[in-house]
C-alpha cells in the first residue's frame, strides 16, 4: 500500500494523476455492502441528505438488482446525484446519521450512490420523461447545480425552462470547479443532459446583462431564477498580484479540467494561498502537475480552516505542506515579470472575532521570503455585484436576500439559489445544499403559479 | 412500461404481489396499509371459529449474521370475531374495488360448516376463496389445516364441499408437510378447485437455548413445532410449484408461496408456472414498502427483455423442468480457474480434494508465485468449487465439447433393453 502511495503521482503520465482516485464498488461489493444495509424505516440518513434521498429504498434496489430504479430514486430527489455521490462529505451528512454507527460501521452510502448512477451513466439510461408544457416560460440564469436542479424540477411541472450559462459547458462548479480525480466531466455532463431531454434549453457562452440585456431577460419570461453562483477568486491587495505565475484557484482548477494538461508546473514550487476547499484543490492539482513542491500558506491555523477533513488528509497525502499562521505580504518578481518568490509574515491569534475565530495578527520582524515560481490564490470567491446590480435586487454584500421560505427577492418575478444567496457564516456551502435550493425554487414558483390559477 | 395485471383463475388483480394469509393480513387497518402501499392483492388471515393464541409466537434463524434467512410461527388463525372481519372485509374492498381480497378459511371437515362459512365470507363481497389445509400447528392437532392437507381424499371432499355452494373462485393452499405434493394438489383438482397455492409452512423447531435449554420459541418453559417460512424455504416451494406445474393431471392456475422477498423470486416462481406470487415474511421483515421495489423491479426486467405483459412469462421454464433420467449423460462442463481474479483463499482446493474428486492442484509459478489450476480431465463438473468460491468471476464452469451425441439415462436403458431382447452383446 505504502509502495502504492509513493507512486500515486506519476511525473511522466500526468493526464494518469487526474483520473479519479477513488475506484468505484465492483459488483460484489455492491451487493455486500446493499444487504449489510437495515433498510430503517424513517430513516436517519434521509433526514441527513439536505435533498432527503430515500436512501434505504434505493440501496434495497441495488440488493434486488432494479438498478434503474435505483439511479431513479436518487436522481428524482437530487438532479445532481451522481456528482453528489462523488462530492458530498457523506460522513458529515447520510454516513455520519446511519445507525450504524451506534453498532458496527456505517453503510458506504456515497459509494453505493456512486455505483447505481454509474450504472445509469454506463448504460446510457434516460430516466424522466417531459411533462406536458403549461404554457409557462422560466429563464434560469446559471446552468450550475442550483440552476440545473430548478430547471429539472420546473420541467417536470411542465414550465418552458431556459438556462442561460456563461460559460462553455453546462454544469458550473461540477463541471469546472471541483478537480477531475475526484469529478471528471463526463459525470456533470450527463447530468446536464439528462436536464436537457427534459426539453430544458441551454444558452452556453451567454453571459446575462452581456449578451443578453436584463430588460429582455424580465420581459421574455414569465419568472426568472438566479442561480449564478460567485465569481472569481477577490484581490489580496497585495504588491506582483499582477506577474506572471499567479493564478486565480478557480481559473486553475478549470484549467485542468477544461482542455490539456500542462506540463508547465513539472519540477516547480508553488504556494497557495487560503485553506479552504479550494486552496486544497489548488494544492493537489499543482501536486498532480507534476510540481516538485507544493505549500499551503494560511494566516490562521489547522483549528480554523475551513476544508474538511478528508480533504486536509487527502493533501498531506499529496504531500502538500502547511504553513500555518503564514500571510503574504508581496508577492516578488523578476525582471521579465515572473513570480521568483513570495513575502509573507508570521501571524499570531488575537480577539475573538464576530463568527467566532480568532484574529489573526502580525508578528513585527517576522518577514521572510519563500522561494517560489507560481501561487495559487484560494481565499474565496467575489461577488456577481454587477448582475445583481443590473437586476436591481436587494442584496447584503452581494449575498442577494431572499424570502427564507419562498426564496423570492425584492423583485416578486426573481428568485434566487444556490451560492448567490450563501452568506457568510452560513455553513458549508455545499453541491448538495444548492441542488436541494434549486428544488426549493421549482416548488415555490409552481406553489405561486397554481395559487393564482386556483383563484382564476 | 409492462402490463403487470394479473388473472388467476377468475380473480383479477393489478399486480401479481399479493400478501398471503398471515399476520400482515390480520385487519381492515393493515390490508389498507398495504393497498396503499402497491400490494396487488390480499389474502385474508384465515377466518373460522375465534381461537385463543399463546404469547411468544415468532423466531427467526440469523445466518452468518443476516438476519431472517428463515422464520417460524405458532401463531393460530384469526383471534378475532368473524363479523369484525367481514365487516373490515367488505370496508376494504368498497375502498379498493380494483384490489383483490381472498379470504382464507378454515373450518371443521364438515359440510355444514363449509357451507355456512364460505355463503357468509361471500356476501360481503370477497374475489376469491383459499382454503388452508396447509397450517401444520395448532389447528392440525384438531384435526384442522394440514391434518386435512395430508390426507388428499379429506382435501377433494372440502374442496367439493366448498365448491357446491362457492360462487367465486376457490384456491386450494397446500401443505408442503407431505411426500409428494402432487397428490394433494391432484385431489383438490379432483375435488373442483380453480386454483392451488403453495406452500404453506413447514414443520420447524427453530432451535434450543443453549443456557436454560428452552426451546426456540417457548411458552413458559415449553415448546411446540411451529410453521417454517421465510428465504431458506423458497427452494422447496419452487420446487413443489413446478412439479405441480408440469404435472399433467394438474390444469389449474398456481399462486406461489414460499420465501419470496423481491421481485427476482417472483420472477422464478412465474417462469416455474406461478401465475401470481403471496409474500409474507419479507413484509413482516421490513413492512409493506418493499412492494414499491417489486413492482418497479419487475416491470424494469420485463421492459428490459422487450415483454409486455408478465403474463407472457408464466410457465416459460416449466419445460426445462424434468426427471433426472432425462438429462443428457453426455453434456460435460469442467471449472475453469481464472488466475488474474483469484484470491489464492484456497477453498476451492480444499473442498475439491477433501470432499469431492481431487482435481484442483497448489502450485508455484517461476517467479515463486502461488496459483491454483484444474486438472480438467479428472474434474466432474459438479460446481462445488465456484459455489465455495468467495470471488464473483474466478472459477468459471465451462462447457467442454463431446463427440458423443446427447443421450439420457432413460434413453441409453431403452436401448440396453432393446439390445438385450436382440440377443446382441453390447460388449463388443
Amino acid at each position: 500500500m505504502a509502495v502504492e502511495k509513493m507512486q500515486r503521482i506519476s511525473l511522466t503520465n500526468l493526464e494518469r494523476n487526474f483520473q479519479e482516485v477513488e475506484p468505484g464498488l465492483t459488483t460484489q461489493e455492491a451487493i455486500e455492502e446493499s444487504n449489510r444495509c437495515l433498510y430503517c424505516y424513517d430513516a436517519p440518513c434521509i433526514k441527513a441528505c439536505p435533498t432527503g434521498i430515500d436512501i434505504p429504498t434505493f440501496i434495497n434496489k441495488i440488493a434486488s438488482g432494479n438498478l434503474l430504479g435505483s439511479a431513479k430514486t436518487i436522481m428524482s430527489s437530487n438532479p445532481v446525484g451522481a456528482s453528489c455521490a462523488r462530492v458530498c462529505p457523506t460522513e458529515e451528512l447520510c454516513e455520519g446519521a446511519c445507525v450504524l454507527n451506534h453498532s458496527t460501521k456505517p453503510i458506504m452510502i456515497g459509494n453505493l450512490q456512486r455505483y447505481a448512477t454509474d450504472w445509469a451513466i454506463h448504460n446510457d439510461k434516460t430516466l424522466f420523461e417531459p411533462s406536458e408544457s403549461n404554457g409557462r416560460t422560466v429563464a434560469v440564469i446559471g446552468g450550475g447545480p442550483a440552476g440545473l436542479s430548478a430547471a429539472r424540477e420546473l420541467a417536470r411541472f411542465g414550465y418552458a425552462v431556459t438556462i442561460f450559462e456563461a460559460a462553455e459547458k453546462a454544469g458550473g462548479l461540477n463541471t469546472y470547479g471541483i478537480v477531475s480525480f475526484r469529478l471528471p466531466q463526463r459525470i456533470s455532463f450527463w447530468e446536464v443532459q439528462q436536464v436537457e431531454k427534459l426539453n430544458v434549453t441551454i444558452k452556453t457562452n451567454t453571459v446575462v446583462g452581456k449578451d443578453l440585456s436584463v430588460k429582455d431577460l424580465l420581459e421574455g419570461f414569465d419568472t426568472v431564477v438566479l442561480a449564478a453562483g460567485m465569481g472569481q477568486v477577490p484581490s489580496l491587495g497585495i504588491d506582483g498580484e499582477d506577474l506572471d505565475g499567479v493564478y486565480d484557484a478557480i481559473e486553475f482548477v478549470k484549467s485542468t479540467k477544461d482542455g490539456g494538461i500542462t506540463q508547465d508546473f513539472v519540477g516547480k514550487k508553488v504556494v497557495v494561498i487560503g485553506a479552504g476547499n479550494t486552496a486544497i484543490d489548488g494544492a493537489t492539482c499543482s501536486v498532480r502537475l507534476g510540481a516538485e513542491n507544493v505549500k499551503i500558506l494560511y494566516r490562521r491555523t489547522a483549528e480554523e480552516m475551513t476544508a474538511y477533513d478528508f480533504e486536509y488528509e487527502f493533501a498531506k497525502q499529496d504531500g502538500v505542506e502547511f504553513r500555518w499562521l503564514t500571510a503574504p505580504k508581496q508577492i516578488i518578481g523578476d525582471e521579465n515579470g515572473k513570480v521568483t518568490g513570495i513575502q509573507c509574515i508570521k501571524m499570531k491569534l488575537g480577539e475573538q472575532e464576530e463568527d467566532g475565530r480568532r484574529r489573526p495578527v502580525h508578528v513585527e520582524g517576522s518577514e521572510h521570503v519563500i522561494p517560489v515560481d507560481a501561487v495559487i490564490k484560494a481565499i474565496g470567491q467575489t461577488r456577481h455585484f454587477s448582475l445583481i446590480e443590473q437586476l436591481g435586487l436587494d442584496h447584503d454584500g452581494g449575498v442577494v436576500r431572499v424570502d427564507s421560505k419562498t426564496l423570492q427577492t425584492s423583485n416578486p418575478k426573481i428568485f434566487a439559489c444556490g451560492d448567490v444567496i450563501f452568506g457568510k457564516g452560513k455553513g458549508e456551502a455545499m453541491v448538495v445544499t444548492a441542488a436541494q435550493q434549486g428544488k426549493d425554487v421549482a416548488y415555490a414558483i409552481h406553489k405561486q403559479f397554481s395559487a393564482v390559477e386556483t383563484v382564476n | 412500461m409492462a402490463d403487470l395485471s394479473i388473472n388467476l383463475a377468475g380473480i383479477k388483480s393489478p399486480n401479481p404481489f399479493w400478501l398471503a394469509s398471515a399476520p400482515p393480513t390480520n385487519s381492515g387497518y393493515q390490508v389498507q396499509r398495504a393497498f396503499e402501499a402497491g400490494w396487488g392483492g390480499a389474502v385474508w388471515k384465515t377466518l373460522g371459529d375465534p381461537i385463543l393464541n399463546v404469547t411468544s409466537r415468532f423466531a427467526a434463524i440469523n445466518f452468518n449474521g443476516q438476519r431472517v434467512a428463515g422464520f417460524n410461527n405458532i401463531e393460530l388463525i384469526t383471534d378475532r370475531p368473524l363479523d369484525v372481519n367481514l365487516k373490515e372485509i367488505y370496508e376494504t374492498k368498497k375502498k379498493f374495488p380494483n384490489h383483490a381480497i381472498i379470504a382464507s378459511l378454515m373450518v371443521e371437515p364438515q359440510q355444514d360448516k363449509w357451507h355456512e362459512i364460505v355463503k357468509r365470507v361471500e356476501d360481503v363481497g370477497v374475489d376469491g376463496l383459499e382454503l388452508n389445509f396447509g397450517c401444520p400447528h395448532g389447528m392440525a392437532e384438531r384435526g384442522m389445516g394440514s391434518a386435512s392437507g395430508q390426507v388428499p381424499a379429506l382435501v377433494e371432499k372440502q374442496t367439493y364441499w366448498v365448491k357446491e355452494v362457492a360462487k367465486t373462485p376457490v384456491i386450494v393452499k397446500l401443505t408442503p408437510n407431505i411426500t409428494d405434493i402432487t397428490a394433494t394438489a391432484e385431489a383438490a383438482c379432483k375435488g373442483g378447485a380453480d386454483a392451488i397455492s403453495m406452500i404453506n409452512t413447514i414443520n420447524s423447531l427453530m432451535g434450543v437455548d443453549l443456557d436454560s435449554w428452552n426451546t426456540i420459541p417457548h411458552v413458559a418453559g415449553k415448546g411446540a413445532h411451529g410453521g417454517y417460512c421465510g428465504p431458506a424455504v423458497k427452494p422447496i416451494a419452487l420446487n413443489m410449484v413446478a412439479e405441480c406445474a408440469r404435472s399433467p393431471h394438474i390444469n389449474v392456475p398456481i399462486s406461489g408461496i414460499g420465501g419470496i422477498s423481491n421481485w427476482q423470486d417472483a420472477v422464478e416462481f412465474m417462469l416455474m408456472g406461478a401465475t401470481g406470487v403471496q409474500v409474507c415474511t419479507a413484509a413482516m421483515h421490513h413492512g409493506f414498502r418493499i412492494v414499491e421495489d417489486m413492482i418497479e423491479g419487475l416491470c424494469n426486467y420485463l421492459d428490459s427483455k422487450g415483454i409486455a405483459a408478465v403474463t407472457d412469462i408464466i410457465g416459460k421454464s416449466v419445460p426445462k423442468y424434468s426427471d433426472w433420467g432425462d438429462l443428457d449423460l453426455n453434456y460435460n462442463i469442467v471449472a475453469r480457474i481464472n488466475t488474474d481474479v483469484c484470491i489464492n483463499c484456497n477453498k476451492c482446493h480444499i473442498a475439491c480434494e477433501d470432499t469431492s474428486h481431487q482435481c484442483i492442484d497448489m502450485l508455484t509459478d517461476a517467479s515463486g508465485k502461488s496459483y491454483l489450476k484444474v486438472r480438467e480431465e479428472d474434474c466432474v463438473g459438479c460446481n462445488l468449487c465456484s459455489i465455495v468460491c468467495p470471488v464473483d468471476g474466478a472459477i468459471d464452469m465451462v462447457e467442454v465439447p463431446n463427440e458423443l451425441p446427447p443421450m439420457t439415462w432413460n434413453e441409453r436403458q431403452a436401448s440396453l433393453n432393446a439390445a438385450v431382447q436382440c440377443k446382441i452383446d453390447v460388449s463388443k
